[in-house]
């Protein structure tokens, strides 16, 4: 048990990051994040109150994949803090050693609002986040090598937890391998990819591109032709969009979220966020048969 | 059957392009042991240089047709029909592990056709200081105020406030020179800053200014820099403070002190407040809907020194603005403003430079996306001793390259 004082601060841009930090942390860590588990994580403001946080953070955990560029790079330059500017030691890519899906041949935002990384989503996939508990906790073990070993447990404890429960999502979803499914934005590609469903018909006709009628008539015409019965929907995007299209098509609309606090009982808790995810995905893939 | 199956790629591959397509659906077997690998990690990390272009322009009419008499800035509206208001070029990037660079170089096309070119913002910045403090040098703009250290792009409106016009000049206050930040150890947001810069030329304007240009009725011949008293010295204070989660305030202080043009020893002193509140849904999709209050209010102290003509004098003048803006759902905005300026007029009464004058302003605009934006506007003006002047502008942005990172 260390102090609140010795604890080192650590500011996660977005909400499932600091979860795994506070889980890889234990009682060593302190962790803040700065996007609502509730907003579009692409927009978030770049408040005064973030640039204190950071100035005073040891750590700071990102994505790496453009997901916070609209945002991040005035904090991190308003923080003015050593320690977690790149290069730093206590700077966290997270998306490090992580193969993205949908990396674009070419940049061209005529397809878009393209991340150049390629989907930054990638948390939606467990394993990916075990990769994220293990840079976390090589971060923590460099700048506080005393409780390492307690770091180290904790992030063990985290694996074996994700390992068991990959385990049950995946007999969980097995039973609808390679059915579609219908989403606002391609954040759930690492998911459909992971659990063996198809994650290709979008409520945007292109990322960050708003429904349009005619992209919507195509989306309803797939969902008939491919009989999708699901329609996933984030707290911060539209319903009635999601609503109009499924009503239209005998479908459901499912709530969903890729951050930990955007559902009711998952705040701050990774694990309890895909539990919640996986079943309400399931009930509604059942009956949706 | 047929028919999905050549539909579904084809719609795919212009979101996705590339590895989703060659990838199987893979098992859901529990743990293949992750390896580490290095993959590269995206624009930001594949150049050494950000680059971007952004084009402000705008067409439109007022009942008044000496526009550049209505329009107090630079880059706002210059006349009846169309305006180049602004293409910006930005290079920004990591210098070193020390230093951050930014370079603004602003391109114009004037009234006659002829393209001007401005280097409006070359600095370097310190980016890991200790005690949270934070060097900036090069050519910038003063961190006066809420607008002034902004680009015309990232307004809320299509032209400048009046009270910049009246304070700043056409192009902002801004200059070659260094600045000093120390971000202060408070539990809440509190930065104090000191900028030293040259104080002649045409974008210090309340100060040196140019030779042969006229204030207050005076006539400008500023001294070149004799000693570290004929700097432009421009201390500013803001803090911040989140209520809730929902919404954020900032309020700020600042002051420019300065020699003026009209002769040794004759000084220039600006004060201004500044505020800001947002408050922004807790469920916001693209940044909306939201709400933003702000407001500027400055006074100018101007000593004119004597002439063989005229005596010593002091003019007092002051202004401000104060606008709304709410985002109503995702990407449109409606907005509005309203000005004043006012106080003493000078030697010269028949400047319209230096006349009382109010105008309220309304704005509605639509983002295609974060790179794009079409507004209209329409301002009515109230100008002592002029004629009233309505006004309707359409202004249209784009924005290319690197993507812009935006200052709360």
């Amino acid at each position: 048990m260390t102090s609140l004082l010795l604890a080192l601060k650590v500011v996660a841009t977005t909400p499932e990051y600091g979860a795994i930090a506070a889980v890889v942390g234990g009682d060593q860590v302190k962790v803040t994040t700065l996007a609502k588990p509730t907003e579009d994580p692409h927009f978030v403001d770049a408040k005064p109150s973030h640039i204190v946080a950071l100035s005073r953070a040891d750590v700071l955990i990102e994505g790496g994949a453009d997901l916070e560029v609209g945002w991040l790079p005035p904090l991190v330059e308003g923080a003015r803090n050593a320690k977690i500017n790149a290069g730093g030691p206590g700077h966290v890519r997270a998306s490090e050693g992580i193969q993205l899906l949908d990396v674009p041949v070419a940049l061209d935002r005529s397809l878009g609002d393209l991340h150049a990384a390629g989907n930054p989503h990638f948390m939606m996939d467990p394993v990916n986040a075990k990769i994220v508990a293990n840079h976390v906790c090589d971060v923590f073990c460099k700048l506080d090598s005393g409780s390492c070993p307690a770091y180290q447990k904790n992030r063990d404890a985290l694996d074996a937890k994700l390992t068991a429960k990959l385990d049950e999502w995946g007999k969980a979803l097995a039973p609808f391998k390679g059915k579609p499914i219908v989403t606002y934005h391609p954040t759930w590609r690492y998911f459909a990819a992971r659990f063996g469903l198809v994650s290709e018909v979008y409520l945007e006709p292109k990322p960050g591109i708003p429904p349009s009628p005619p992209h919507l008539a195509e989306v309803m015409q797939k969902m008939t032709e491919q009989k999708i019965g699901v329609v996933l929907v984030e707290p911060f995007q539209s319903r009635k969009t999601a609503e109009a299209v499924a009503q239209r098509t005998g479908a459901a609309v499912v709530d969903v979220c890729q951050f930990p606090g955007g559902l009711p009982g998952t705040d701050g808790d990774y694990v309890a966020l895909l539990d919640a995810d996986v079943k309400t995905i399931v009930t509604a893939l059942a009956a949706a048969k | 059957m047929h028919r999905s199956f050549l539909v579904v790629p084809a719609a795919i591959a212009c979101a996705i392009p590339l590895r989703a397509l060659a990838q199987d659906a893979p098992v859901p077997t529990p743990t293949p042991e992750p390896k580490p690998i290095t993959v590269a990690s995206g624009a930001a990390g594949k150049n050494y240089l950000n680059l971007s272009l952004d084009g402000l322009i705008a067409v439109g009419a007022s009942t008044e047709p000496d526009v550049p008499g209505l329009e107090t800035g630079g880059h706002d509206p210059a006349q009846r029909g169309f305006t180049v208001q602004n293409v910006e070029v930005v290079f920004d990037g990591a210098v070193d592990p020390y230093f951050r660079g930014q370079a603004n170089v602003v391109l114009q096309v004037d009234p006659d056709g002829k393209t001007n070119v401005e280097l409006e913002e070359a600095y370097a910045i310190t980016t890991s200081l200790p005690k949270g403090l934070q060097v900036k040098a090069g050519q910038y703009l003063t961190e006066f105020g809420r607008i002034n250290p902004t680009h015309p792009h990232s307004w809320d409106f299509v032209d400048q406030p009046l009270v910049s016009g009246r304070m700043f000049g056409g192009d902002g206050l801004r200059s070659v020179g260094a600045r000093v930040s120390w971000l202060m150890p408070t539990p809440f947001y509190s930065e104090l800053m000191v900028s030293a810069q040259n104080a002649r030329g045409e974008t210090a304007t309340s100060f040196g200014g140019v030779g042969g240009d006229v204030m207050f009725g005076r006539p400008l011949d500023p001294d070149d820099v004799k000693s570290m008293g004929d700097l432009l010295y421009v201390p500013r204070y803001d803090a911040s403070f989140d209520i809730g989660d929902t919404q954020t305030v900032v309020v700020g202080a600042s002051a420019a002190l300065g020699p003026n043009g009209t002769g040794a020893s004759a000084d220039t002193s600006i004060y201004g407040i500044d505020a800001l509140w947002k408050w922004k849904s807790a469920r916001a999709d693209k940044g909306f809907p939201f709400v933003k209050v702000q407001g500027e209010a400055m006074s100018r102290r101007y000593e004119a020194a004597a002439t063989p003509l005229l005596p010593a004098a002091t003019f007092d003048d002051h202004g401000g603005y104060l606008q709304a803006v709410w985002g109503i759902k995702p990407m449109w905005t409606l907005g509005a403003r309203y000005d004043r300026v006012g106080g003493d007029v000078g030697d010269d009464p028949l400047d319209p430079a230096f006349l009382p004058r109010e105008r309220a302003s309304l704005e509605g605009t639509w983002y295609p996306t974060e790179y794009s934006k079409l507004r209209l506007q329409y301002a009515y003006d109230d100008r002592t001793g002029l004629k009233d002047a309505h006004s309707v502008w359409l202004q249209f942005e784009f924005l290319l390259g690197a993507h812009a990172a935006h200052k709360f």
